[in-house]
């Protein structure tokens, strides 16, 4: 469905990612895991079209997204549930949630795809007055996750959903990201906590400043020694 | 049912409004002619309805999209002059022989809207570059646009002081035109109320509409919003023109209260009321994203700029403090430094005054009084 190949990315004089490749299948759950500043939010700020890379092509079933300035990206079906939760602090979950669904015209279909996130998260559903800046952190990535879902996309990026999250409030969002992906969502996952990435996850890439040193099924990374030394703690 | 209470609101708003603008209406019939209404009620009136459309129009752009913009008076100078210009032009070529000539309310209301529609595009073409900008940057550049056409103004040959001026002096030449001596404010001021209700109307309309949230979406998460599929530079360069059309009209009303028009009361370094920073300072007080706050505190700020200028207890105050009377910026400066230390949201904050919410915003607000009080005691208890 996703696929990039030889990308380039620079800040100024840096470069930042230096010629990845990487694919997701269809209702594919794929993995990007590695340390902080190998470039995993640089991968996924290219693909959404709000960095642009120097050389490389991405490409969603075949077509081009480079040229695809980011706020019309949505409309391909790709959504991005951007790093440290950005919600729309002021206003309420249910507006954030329908702020998520800007891009369709059929109010209806709002109606349904807002029935369906509750149905994902009746949690958010108690709290659908509420103002999203005074949620606990691991209820905003829900809001964050469920705005993303407003439009039905084809493919979910998430960036880093458990950052900042206490250890049990991780695990309840990944057990979310499970559910997701069960339920036939395809996502691309950017992680620093790769055991729980791994455990969740169908394939993964391990990014090393910059570039790919490691991929393959969740499970066998999982069980490669120098996956485990480095990010493991093994 | 969502719907319904949305409809009982309006209805309710408008016949309240109709209803205050009629028993305005008789009032002023009764007592139009005694001197102290047409001397200083009017007048005062006037400068509030100015200052209210100002006030309210720069809260879109600061309160709802979250951008600083210190220019707006600038946009001010040009519906004042436009609105000023237009009616001198139609007073020379005679379409209108005199105030009681039906020709000349028609010509009042374009006056006003062409006064707007200027600004606004104006509005548009400043916008679309400085809107690239953020925070600080933007504000210095707004600043800079707005000297930057009041200067323009100032030397154009047709509208510098010299353009108004024009084979006599400049108050007598507009004034049979659309600056109004202190009858017609009266006769006219049917015309201000009801310019700032439209104003006040469209305001609303815009940020209880898609596009209202999508700029309240914009200011809490640019990076959100774009995820979103929002086109973050449209929505705010929009926002900036619309806010601009305002800015616009409240100058074109301006025009009308007063009789000369002069490019020094729009600068930047203008100690009067009418600076960029003194609306700021309304926005603040008011409370940004909360236009009924706006409303409340341009007629404080004007009551406050009023009493410290005219205010007979003035005079009983030590010479000291008089002193920093004699500079009012001053005054507003400290009145912005007590607000931003002991309430920061402002008045209102972003609570939005509705006479359809009245009753249960008071109930609210009484429980949670009473609740506060009782973990008050609670904790009273527990020492």
């Amino acid at each position: 469905m996703l696929e990039i190949k030889d990308l380039n990315v620079f800040y100024g004089a840096i470069h930042a990612l230096k010629g990845i490749s990487l694919t997701v299948g269809d209702g594919e759950l794929v993995s990007l895991i590695g340390a902080n500043g190998a470039g995993k939010t640089t991968t996924l700020h290219t693909i959404s079209g709000l960095l642009h890379a120097a050389s490389g092509s991405i490409t969603l079933d075949g077509k081009d997204l480079q040229k695809v300035p980011a706020n019309t990206i949505i409309n391909l079906g790709l959504a991005h549930v951007p790093e440290g939760r950005h919600v729309f602090a002021r206003m309420t979950v249910e507006e954030n949630l329908r702020m998520g669904a800007y891009i369709l015209k059929d109010q209806k279909k709002v109606s349904e795809n807002l029935e369906k996130v509750y149905a994902h998260f009746p949690r958010l559903k108690e709290r659908y007055k509420q103002l999203a800046g005074t949620l606990s952190g691991g209820e905003q990535q829900m809001l964050a996750t469920g705005r993303a879902l407003m439009t039905d996309p084809k493919i979910v990026l998430m960036d880093e959903p458990s950052m900042g999250l206490s250890p049990l409030l991780v695990k309840e969002i990944f057990a979310i990201i499970e559910e997701l992906h069960r339920s036939g969502i395809t996502i691309l996952l950017v992680e620093q906590n790769a055991k729980m990435a791994l455990a969740v996850s169908d394939r993964a890439y391990v990014l090393e400043t910059g570039t790919i040193s490691m991929e393959g099924r969740a499970a066998d990374l999982a069980a490669d020694d120098r996956v485990r030394k480095a990010y493991l703690g093994a | 049912m969502k719907q319904n209470k949305t409809m009982q609101g309006y209805l309710l708003n408008t016949v309240v409004i109709v209803v205050l603008f009629a028993a305005f209406q008789m009032l002023t019939a009764a007592y139009g002619g005694s001197g102290s209404f047409k001397l200083v009620i009017a007048p005062c009136l006037w400068q509030c309805c100015y200052l209210i459309i100002l006030a309210a129009s720069l809260n879109l752009v600061l309160g709802f999209l979250g951008q600083l913009s210190l220019g707006h008076c600038g946009f001010m100078a040009i519906g004042a002059y436009t609105a000023a210009l237009l009616s001198l032009a139609c007073e020379r070529s005679e379409v209108f022989k005199n105030a009681n000539d039906p020709v000349y309310l028609v010509i009042i209301f374009a006056c006003i809207l062409a006064a707007g529609v200027l600004s606004a595009l104006v509005g548009l073409l400043v916008g679309i570059p400085a809107l690239r900008l953020k925070g600080d940057y933007l504000a210095i550049i707004t600043l800079g646009f707005g000297m930057i056409i009041v200067n323009i103004i100032n030397n154009l040959p047709f509208c510098g002081q010299d353009g108004l001026a024009l084979g006599s002096a400049s108050a007598s030449l507009y004034k049979n035109g659309l600056g109004f001596g202190s009858k017609s404010k009266v006769t006219f001021l049917w015309v201000a109320l009801l310019t700032t209700i439209v104003c006040m109307t469209m305001m609303f309309m815009f940020i209880r509409s898609k596009y209202g949230r999508c700029i309240r979406a914009i200011r809490d998460d640019e990076i959100a919003a774009s995820a979103s599929g929002i086109n973050t530079s449209f929505y705010k360069v929009m926002t900036f023109a619309y806010s601009a059309f305002f800015a616009g009209v409240a100058g074109a009303l301006y025009a009308c209260a007063n009789a000369t028009l002069s490019t020094s009361s729009f600068a930047f370094t203008n100690g009067g009321i009418l600076n960029s920073t003194f609306i700021v300072v309304m926005v603040v007080l008011g409370g940004m994203g909360s236009l009924t706050g706006s409303v409340v505190a341009a007629v404080v700020m004007f009551l406050v700029n009023y009493q410290i200028k005219n205010g007979a207890w003035v005079a009983l105050l030590p010479a000291s403090v008089q002193g920093v009377f004699q500079y009012p910026m001053l005054v507003y400066a400290i009145l912005l430094i007590i607000i931003i230390v002991f309430r920061p949201k402002g008045i209102f904050g972003a609570y939005e005054f509705s006479l359809r919410n009245l009753p249960a915003d008071l109930k609210a607000s009484r429980a949670r009084k009473a609740a506060e009080k009782a973990e008050r005691k609670e904790a009273g208890a527990h020492v």
